[in-house]
């Protein structure tokens, strides 16, 4: 089940090891994803810090970290082509990075599904 | 009249919000002194004309026809007169910033040109549009290494431009950061000391080529355990050089910046003058200021547009790589010209002729009594010369045969009173680094 955060990542947790996107919204709204700049593998990021940051023809942005964690991967694919970010930010090809010894409780400050959707809808 | 935008009454809300009673209490708080102006001081104003044959008046006293042995990173070249031509066509002179590639292909082509050529004079992979100068430059290589990582010092060797230290002191003042100074050795770099100088912390060594002395150094060694040690290496160069020697490029520069006024340019009081900056793929996206990018239309002809503008301060606004920087597109332009009308090969005549005349005037200047070179290392078109007296006093004395003999080094280098840095480029006659030499040996 993922969760979604204000600035518009989404976090799934399986076995304590968590995935980091950013949502369909967001990709939407910077239009064609140009390049993005990655979090440092191994850095330890607490909710709400910067993980990277991603410039789209129209615009550039900063990711933050939906929950705090550890960075042990980070998603190759999207440097040579981060088009993939605009095709499928929300499946299985579209993740950015993967943390590890996450802060649990901080998923409780995120949002479901519903409850983002309903969040951008305003 | 005080020429303030503000009225009494901007200047009330503004202390109010700032809940400050009065402007000399802001002062006070501010610790600074009140600035105080005696307008009553001030003459009876004047005509146009009047002014005017004032302004020339003292224009008059300024001495612009001595003969240049001053460098210190700011040459007098020859510049030929096409390039003030080329400048002053009105789609160059008047065109502002080219956002709009459809009315801008003359303007967008010609930054795109400068990049091109400046790369291939650098031996790097990319270039922006340019800066405003070369102090601001090496500022932009500085702030660019700090923001690549997360590490927070800075080597700087003394042997770069001290009006580049100067500045970078000046920019960096409210900086998150910390600037080690490595002490030059004579007319060297120390680059043992730079290199020691290096922790897990430096996020880059800021060196010159050919140093501030005029001496060329083999870098490749010591740029090469730099990164090693995961810093970055950062060239100022003076671009004439390299015309003649081996590209920061080549001896794996990660960042080379620079002063361009030696393409083009004329001396004048604080310019405008131009900065360069050139990066390789890998730093691109980290480095400041407009870039020109090549592209083609939907019919497929070869276009010029501005691009990677997202990391740009119009877009990013306070997350911009620079909210300081600008391009010096005219200034550019200028230098662009000048490089193409030499050519690759006039470039290098122009850099071999500084090169055997600095040698020349060296020899020259060196077989007077009392006047010996600093070192023995091999140099561009810069040496420093030991004075058997103050080098400020005795080049005061050439001013008055018409020669401004070089820089004086006490002022920037204590300990270095005696110590004169000549500069000789291709406009040096034999008759004139002659009657340097005789002038210099009569008033000594």
């Amino acid at each position: 089940m993922k969760r979604y955060a204000k600035s518009h990542e989404w976090v799934e947790v399986v076995d304590n090891s968590a995935t980091v996107g950013i949502s369909k919204f967001a990709a939407e709204e910077l239009g064609d994803v140009t390049y993005l700049e990655m979090p440092e593998l191994g850095s330890e990021i607490k909710a709400g810090e910067m993980l990277g940051s991603i410039e789209s023809v129209k615009a550039a942005s900063d990711i933050f970290a939906p929950i705090g964690g550890t960075v042990i991967a980070v998603n190759e694919a999207l440097a040579t082509d981060p088009a993939i970010l605009n095709q499928s930010p929300e499946e299985e090809e579209g993740w950015i990075c993967r943390l590890e010894k996450i802060n649990a409780a901080d998923l409780a400050k995120l949002m479901s599904e519903a409850e983002y959707l309903e969040f951008v809808r305003k | 009249m005080p020429f303030i935008a503000n009225t009494d009454t901007d200047r009330q809300a503004m202390l109010a919000a700032l809940g400050c009673p009065s402007m000399e209490e802001l002062w006070k708080r501010a610790n600074v002194p009140a600035p105080t102006f005696d307008f009553s001081q001030l003459p009876e104003g004047k005509s146009e004309f009047e002014a005017a044959r004032h302004l020339q008046h003292l224009a008059g006293k300024n001495a612009t026809d001595l003969v240049c042995f001053m460098g210190m990173g700011y040459y007098d070249h020859f510049i030929p007169a096409a390039v003030a031509e080329i400048l002053g066509q009105s789609g160059f002179y008047t065109a502002y910033t080219p956002y709009q590639a459809e009315a801008s292909q003359g303007t967008l082509q010609a930054i795109f040109e400068w990049q091109s050529a400046i790369c291939r004079l650098t031996g790097m992979e990319v270039s922006n549009a340019s800066l405003y100068d070369g102090g601001t430059a090496v500022f932009e290589a500085m702030a660019m290494a700090l923001r690549v990582g997360k590490r927070r010092e800075i080597v700087i060797s003394d042997a770069i431009s001290p009006i580049f230290r100067e500045m970078l002191k000046c920019y960096s003042a409210n900086l998150n950061c910390q600037i080690k100074y490595i002490p030059a050795c004579e007319e060297k770099s120390d680059q043992e000391s730079l290199l020691a100088a290096v922790t897990d912390q430096t996020a880059c060594v800021i060196v010159q080529y050919p140093n501030v002395f005029g001496t060329m150094e083999a870098w490749a060694d010591t740029v090469g355990a730099i990164k090693a040690k995961g810093a970055l290496a950062v060239c100022v160069s003076y671009p004439t050089a390299l015309a003649l020697l081996k590209t920061p490029g080549e001896l794996g520069f990660d960042i080379v910046v620079g002063e361009g006024q030696p393409l083009g340019l004329p001396l004048s009081f604080g310019g405008p003058y131009l900065g360069y900056m050139c990066t390789s793929m890998k730093l691109m996206r980290k480095m400041p200021g407009r870039i020109v990018g090549q592209a083609k239309d939907a019919q497929g002809r070869i276009g010029y547009v501005l691009t990677m503008q997202a990391r740009e301060q119009h877009i990013r606004r306070e997350n911009a790589m620079s909210n300081i920087c600008s391009n010096e597109n005219l200034c550019a332009l200028g230098a662009l010209a000048y490089m193409t009308l030499l050519g690759k090969e006039g470039l290098r005549n122009v850099a071999e002729l500084c090169l055997s005349k600095a040698h020349y005037a060296m020899e020259r200047l060196t077989a007077i009594s009392g006047v010996q070179r600093i070192g023995d290392s091999p140099f561009f078109n810069e040496f420093v010369l030991r004075l058997p007296g103050d080098a400020g006093e005795i080049a005061g004395r050439l001013v008055c045969k018409g020669f401004a003999a070089g820089m004086p080094l006490g002022k920037y280098y204590p300990g270095r009173e005696n110590q004169l840095l000549v500069s000789v480029t291709e406009k040096r006659s034999r008759a004139e680094i002659n009657l340097l030499a005789d002038h210099l040996e009569a008033v000594l």
